[in-house]
């Protein structure tokens, strides 16, 4: 069978810091990582392709240095990866984001072959949308499931799949049909390490470059800021508060002199609270 | 493909420049609120954005109206009934049996389908996760513009401003959809308020007929596991809710946050670094990228305060903070701070509030 599997190089977003004058974000200096939850999705496209053969390809759209991020998947096995690049894509919201992506993915299904799964992170760690899998579903008219905790089964002869798909109070039990695009929750497996042979092949590699002509993208009026229908107008910090928190003071207070008078002033400050507790706490 | 005369004509790709609305969108009106309905209960969610659409609505002076996709039957009715409980002028409703339970494909159709017959100006749904595995899937099919996990929502020149935060939770950012319709944005659970509930008559129903049988969804749905009891952390609609950050030095330690939550009948949760750590699972993460709390009570120990956590739970009446690093961001945005250790502190804070509240409860704890 033949996977692919879309991941975004995002920043690493425990050493983002946001400029106090300008607030800009402050890239400089700042390391790219894979984005975590799509690691999720490049395991279980790995243990898929181990279990019924087959290829597994990243694909990821940035800049010419997401090179690194696809690198980094192709240790962890990944067969080949493809790198959509392209001035015209500066810019791009989800919807021209997932435009781009399902050509490249149309493109990569003419030159290595259909593919049975697309797989996508559950959301990135810095857009947070968890839109881009659904858009590239809609768009190549692919069946979808979000949120999927576990691939049951899967019959390539048949096209059959049954996944289990987290919802708001339980799981849901879908059986469905190949092809489709699967959106993979996070901590639903562990990212192998790569063999040492993954390693130096991926040295090796040579990363399929793709521009938004070479992969078959001739409407640019779909791309980037221009085929982007939200408009991004203002960016600003979060306004502080005028006040700081009140501090108990703790000079000469033992840890219970300071409990309790921390709870005097919970409940000075939230007097019903005191009552409701003494009714439903201790439970 | 229906949606080939949606397209917009080629814009500018400036904020500035794309303000004028092509024809064939002026005749779009209406703010629409998705009421979720899933396995016959509607999520609050739905009930926070009808108060949300409503203020939408009056400053654009339009009408406010809930979309209820479901099966026939009881549950549909009541979702119904509480959309105008809730503040909603009219309800489109698609009724239909294969609406019983969630998949993608009826709902995209149902939904793209009123979308075209009804034209909203505005369309909002919860961002769970049926709402944002519909609203990808309904704006991608309508090729407009879709900002998910709004924190605000407004009315600037007739627009819809849609403010979320960005690059993990940083910065704050206002979007808009100028030249396309409709305006489509998600809202976390727990971010906007829940509006007073009024008992009003069922008003104007429109129902819509859904165009698709059973036999042209190729999903079909093969059981529902129920979670446990004990894995249902309702973090999000708990008063009371104690949460432990770093600061506590390890994952045996969150064991003095448990503790004080059960002595005090409270969730316990925790910040985002203790969720990559491994040391609880995700869904018990507090902040903008786990659950939005908007508890009486909310007791941090042990966390910094990072932006994306402040966002998450600044709607708490009462924030109060232990922390040891006095200049840590938390004290900006708690109303109590204590600069202490969490991990002495918490012991003495849930003895103390054993004590106070129940001079029996010893036993129980012992038990």
């Amino acid at each position: 069978m033949h996977i692919v599997i879309c991941i975004k190089q995002v920043p690493d977003s425990a050493q983002i810091r946001v400029h106090p004058v300008t607030n800009t974000i402050m890239r400089q200096g700042v390391p790219t990582i894979i984005n975590p939850y799509d690691l999720f999705a490049l395991e279980e496209a790995l243990r898929l392709r181990d279990a019924h053969g087959g290829e597994v390809t990243v694909l990821t759209m940035g800049p010419p240095m997401a090179e690194d991020a696809l690198r980094k998947a192709l240790t962890y096995g990944a067969d080949r990866a493809v790198l959509l690049t392209d001035r015209c894509f500066a810019g791009s919201d989800t919807l021209a984001t997932s435009f781009a992506l399902s050509r490249a993915i149309v493109r990569i299904g003419e030159t290595f072959g259909a593919p049975d799964i697309v797989f996508a992170g559950k959301q990135t760690i810095d857009g947070d949308t968890a839109q881009v899998g659904p858009g590239i579903a809609k768009r190549l008219g692919l069946l979808q499931f979000t949120y999927v905790a576990k691939i049951d089964s899967i019959d390539v002869d048949a096209r059959e799949i049954t996944v289990k798909r987290r919802s708001e109070g339980g799981t849901q039990m879908l059986k469905s049909r190949l092809p489709c695009l699967v959106t993979m929750l996070e901590g639903t497996n562990e990212i192998r390490r790569g063999s040492l042979d993954d390693a130096m092949r991926a040295a090796r590699s040579q990363i399929v470059k793709w521009s938004a002509a070479e992969a078959g993208i001739d409407d640019l009026n779909k791309c980037g800021l221009r085929g982007s229908p939200t408009v991004v107008k203002r960016v600003f910090a979060p306004t502080t508060r005028a006040e700081k928190a009140t501090q108990i003071d703790m000079t000469d207070k033992t840890q219970h002199d300071l409990a309790d008078e921390l709870i005097a002033s919970i409940f000075t400050r939230q007097p019903a609270l005191e009552h409701e507790l003494a009714f439903d706490g201790g439970q | 493909m229906s949606n080939a005369n949606r397209e917009a004509p080629p814009s500018a790709g400036r904020a500035g420049i794309k303000r004028e609305l092509p024809e064939h969108f002026r005749d779009y009106r209406h703010v629409w609120v998705f009421i979720e309905l899933e396995r016959g209960e509607v999520h609050p969610v739905s009930f926070e954005l009808l108060g949300e659409g409503r203020k939408l609505a009056d400053k654009l002076g339009i009408q406010l109206a809930g979309i209820v996709l479901g099966p026939p039957g009881e549950a549909t009715q009541h979702a119904i009934a509480e959309a105008f409980a809730y503040g909603a002028d009219l309800v489109y409703l698609v009724e239909a049996p294969l609406l019983a339970d969630y998949r993608n494909e009826p709902f995209t159709k149902a939904m793209t389908d009123l979308v075209n017959t009804h034209k909203p100006e505005i369309l909002l749904l919860g961002a769970t996760t049926l709402g944002r595995d519909l609203a990808g899937s309904v704006a991608t099919t309508l090729l407009t513009g879709l900002t998910a996990d709004c924190t605000e929502l407004d009315v600037v020149d007739g627009s819809l401003a849609a403010t979320r935060p960005t690059f993990g939770g940083s910065l704050l950012c206002t979007i808009y959809t100028l030249n396309y319709r409709p305006q489509m944005a998600t809202v976390r659970p727990r971010v906007m308020a829940m509006p007073p509930r009024t008992d009003k008559p069922v008003g104007r129903v429109i129902r819509h007929k859904l165009s698709m049988t059973e036999e042209e969804i190729i999903t079909k749905v093969l059981g529902f596991n129920l979670d446990r009891q004990s894995a249902k952390a309702n973090l999000a609609y708990a008063d009371i809710v104690v949460a432990g950050g770093l600061g506590l030095g390890s994952a045996e330690n969150l064991q003095l946050v448990k503790n004080l939550a059960r002595a005090i009948g409270a969730e316990y949760g925790c910040s985002r670094p203790l969720v990559q750590k491994g040391w609880m699972p995700a869904d018990r993460q507090v902040g903008q990228t786990g659950k939005t709390i908007r508890p009486k009570l909310y007791i941090a120990a042990g966390i910094s305060g990072a932006i994306q956590h402040r966002v998450g739970v600044e709607g708490a009446d009462l924030i109060v903070a232990i922390n040891t690093d006095p200049n840590a961001p938390i004290f900006d945005f708690a109303h109590l701070g204590i600069v202490t250790d969490a991990i002495r502190f918490l012991p003495a804070l849930t003895e103390a509030f054993t004590r106070r509240l129940s001079p029996h409860s010893h036993d129980k704890l012992a038990s």
